[in-house]
């Protein structure tokens, strides 16, 4: 019970800390980012409302009203009925749609690709592990080359062996735009999406899957040389039943503990690869509202990611604490 | 480690890229005399002759280290633009001409310096706040440990590039520095979370606490007793930070986010994109700078895998032994083949 209390005391002051930071970063630049964005929505001809002035300021600190206090306990307010503004690139949109619109694809796509590479990883690390002292040991150096490739190159030569030079795959877009106008639910249309999602899915695999190769890779050569194996082989159990009861199992726990930093790997490294496939997700949301300086929807998309990624640590957290009761036990 | 948070060691693990459980508890033998760390070094400098791996990444990073050091003086101006544009490679332009008719060569030599610095830069300003964060917090416990490492474990979970492409957005002109600081700020966390563990449990050695009954300052504790110990984390952190800042610095300047008029691999990957080179199949333009980076990268990585062999023998031993064993078993039936009986079995264990 400790332990899910810490956990959870964590995630909120973390959450906390994201959104305070959000506050201050604005206020923080030398020059007016209220001002900017104002100015430019003026310039677009919108009409500028004291409201609509009111918001941003209260959003990214312009002209200020009242101590910095009250304005962090507004900001606050506003945050927590869910309001992040309106987007200036696509006015009057509020961010809220946006960024709405556009997680789905992100989450879908990282979501997938990651489990993919999380069960492969672990599943040839284990098995690389256990083939120590073998040809297998080459894995090791072959996955630090790898590792070390920007996941936003490993896309762009995917598309271009693939896209410009085969023509098997697409070269931009998450569905076929000419024959969708809007997303919707149909076989034709999810047919479309993965075809589409396939080589930027396939990207995320290449690339995270060394990492978890590696770590598994190396806590089961550690494990394998601990005296309970020696113990259950001279018991005469079956390598089969070494293999996953005894060192896969206790093998596994770092790369589940350690999900949050991979994690936070993969999203940074898919929010740049998304713009070499103009994938609809939230990093070209990113991208294009930091082109337009759209403030606002980029500190609702930074708020958004951070959130995101916190829920899936959270739950991570949650099954951790459930598979290892000694985490449990000392809190 | 039984006070310890089993999950924070165990995160610690992951977090060095390639560590095990006992690159966290360094064994007992690290208390170090002046003799025995001698012997050590003379250990680590065998073993690293005799890895493949560590040779082969140096090899690889003293090569691209010489390039970028070297290679400025050799190549045209990065930014002449009176070549013929979108050249494939020739004897002229050995690596052909971008979409603007810069030389490659000269644009990589001078990316290849860009991108150094800020990955050494970047490791350094790391690995100091993992020092501050991980050392200092794990020596001194108690209230200064907790707030320490609530804000390591915050700044670990926050992912890093959304909030450096953040406050660049912010920022117009952005010099080399501030997005080395930028990038050294979302850098340390992983290194402190290990750093910490380490200075906990050496924080209870016997030598330590000799030190403070002799009335050392909980200063020259941290610096003078406790640092030498962690030297090769160290190292292993700077290298992994390096790898992160230019893989990092290559993914926003990309995006454009780079430092202002910069030359990095990143940028140059930036103008290929800009200048459709995917689809005007100037495959000249793209490959070369990723190709530099990942092997900058896969070369500083073995250097750090070799490291982490030495700092955990179990990594080294065990494959080794296994191979004995099976070259033992090979022996063994070869000569029962061979009908020599009495030859001794070789077991270099």
């Amino acid at each position: 019970m400790k332990y899910y209390v810490r956990r959870i005391t964590f995630y909120l002051i973390t959450v906390w800390a994201a959104i305070t930071l959000n506050f201050v970063l604005p206020r923080l630049t030398p020059g007016d980012p209220a001002e900017i964005m104002l100015a430019k929505l003026a310039r677009s001809g919108v009409q500028i409302t004291d409201q609509l002035v009111r918001s941003v300021n209260l959003l990214l600190g312009g002209a200020t009203e009242g101590s910095l206090w009250d304005q962090y306990v507004n900001y606050l307010g506003k945050i927590f009925t869910g309001d992040l503004g309106v987007s200036i690139t696509s006015y009057p949109a509020p961010v809220v749609d946006l960024i709405a619109k556009a997680l789905p694809w992100t989450i879908g796509l990282v979501g997938i690709a990651t489990i993919i590479a999380f069960i492969l990883g672990v599943g040839l690390g284990a098995w690389a592990g256990w083939k120590r002292g073998t040809w297998a040991d080459n894995l090791v150096p072959a996955t630090t080359l790898i590792q070390s490739i920007p996941y936003f190159w490993i896309a762009l030569l995917l598309l271009y062996i693939f896209s410009v030079k085969l023509q098997w795959l697409p070269i931009f877009g998450g569905y076929d735009v000419y024959s969708f106008a809007n997303p919707e639910l149909s076989w034709a249309f999810i047919s479309s999406v993965v075809y589409y999602g396939f080589l930027p899915a396939l990207t995320i695999v290449l690339s995270s899957v060394g990492g978890w190769l590696l770590g598994m890779r190396n806590m089961m050569v550690t494990t394998l040389a601990e005296d309970y194996i020696t113990t259950a082989e001279a018991k005469g159990l079956r390598p089969r039943r070494i293999f996953t009861a005894y060192a896969a199992r206790n093998a596994g726990l770092p790369s589940i503990a350690g999900f949050a930093i991979s994690l936070a790997f993969v999203v940074s490294g898919s929010i740049v690869m998304e713009q070499v496939f103009s994938y609809p997700g939230i990093g070209m949301l990113l991208i294009r509202a930091v082109q337009g300086k759209d403030y606002a929807l980029m500190q609702g998309i930074f708020l958004v990611i951070t959130l995101t990624v916190l829920a899936a640590n959270f739950l991570m957290d949650i099954f951790y604490g459930f598979i290892d009761p000694r985490a449990r036990q000392n809190g | 480690m039984a006070d310890e948070d089993i999950r924070e060691s165990l995160i610690a693990v992951q977090a060095t890229g390639a560590g095990t459980a006992d690159a966290v508890a360094i064994d007992e033998s690290t208390a170090v005399t002046a003799p025995d760390r001698a012997s050590r070094f003379i250990r680590a400098v065998r073993f690293v002759r005799r890895s493949p791996k560590f040779a082969l990444g140096a090899g690889i990073v003293l090569a691209i280290v010489l390039f970028a050091i070297f290679g400025p003086m050799l190549t045209q101006n990065p930014k002449f633009s009176g070549n013929e544009a979108l050249q494939p490679p020739s004897t002229d332009h050995w690596l052909g001409t971008t979409g603007l008719g810069y030389d490659m060569l000269a644009q990589l030599a001078y990316g290849a310096r860009g991108s150094l610095i800020i990955g050494v830069v970047v490791a350094a300003i790391a690995v100091s706040l993992s020092v501050l964060f991980g050392v200092v917090g794990g020596y001194l416990g108690g209230w200064t440990d907790e707030i320490l490492s609530l804000i390591t474990n915050i700044m670990l979970v926050i992912p890093g590039l959304p909030l450096i492409i953040v406050i660049s957005g912010y920022m117009d002109g952005r010099t080399v520095w501030f997005v080395a600081f930028v990038l050294g700020l979302t850098a340390w966390a992983g290194s402190a979370v290990v750093l910490r563990l380490q200075a906990r449990s050496l924080r209870n050695r016997d030598y330590v606490a000799a030190a403070r009954v002799s009335g050392e300052k909980a200063f020259r504790i941290v610096f003078v007793e406790i640092m030498p110990n962690l030297l090769p984390l160290f190292a292993a952190q700077f290298l992994f930070a390096m790898v992160f800042a230019i893989l990092g610095e290559a993914g926003l300047s990309y995006l454009g986010l780079g430092a202002t008029g910069s030359i990095t691999w990143g940028t140059i990957l930036n103008d290929a994109q800009v200048g459709m080179a995917l689809t005007r199949d100037a495959w000249w333009w793209f490959v070369p700078p990723g190709v530099l980076i990942a092997l900058v990268g896969g070369g500083l990585s073995l250097i750090n895998f070799s490291i982490d062999e030495i700092i955990n023998p179990k990594l080294r031993a065990a494959p080794a032994a296994v191979k004995s064993v099976r070259k033992a078993r090979k022996t063994v039936l070869k000569d029962d083949h061979a009908g020599t009986a009495g030859t001794t079995v070789k077991v270099d264990a």
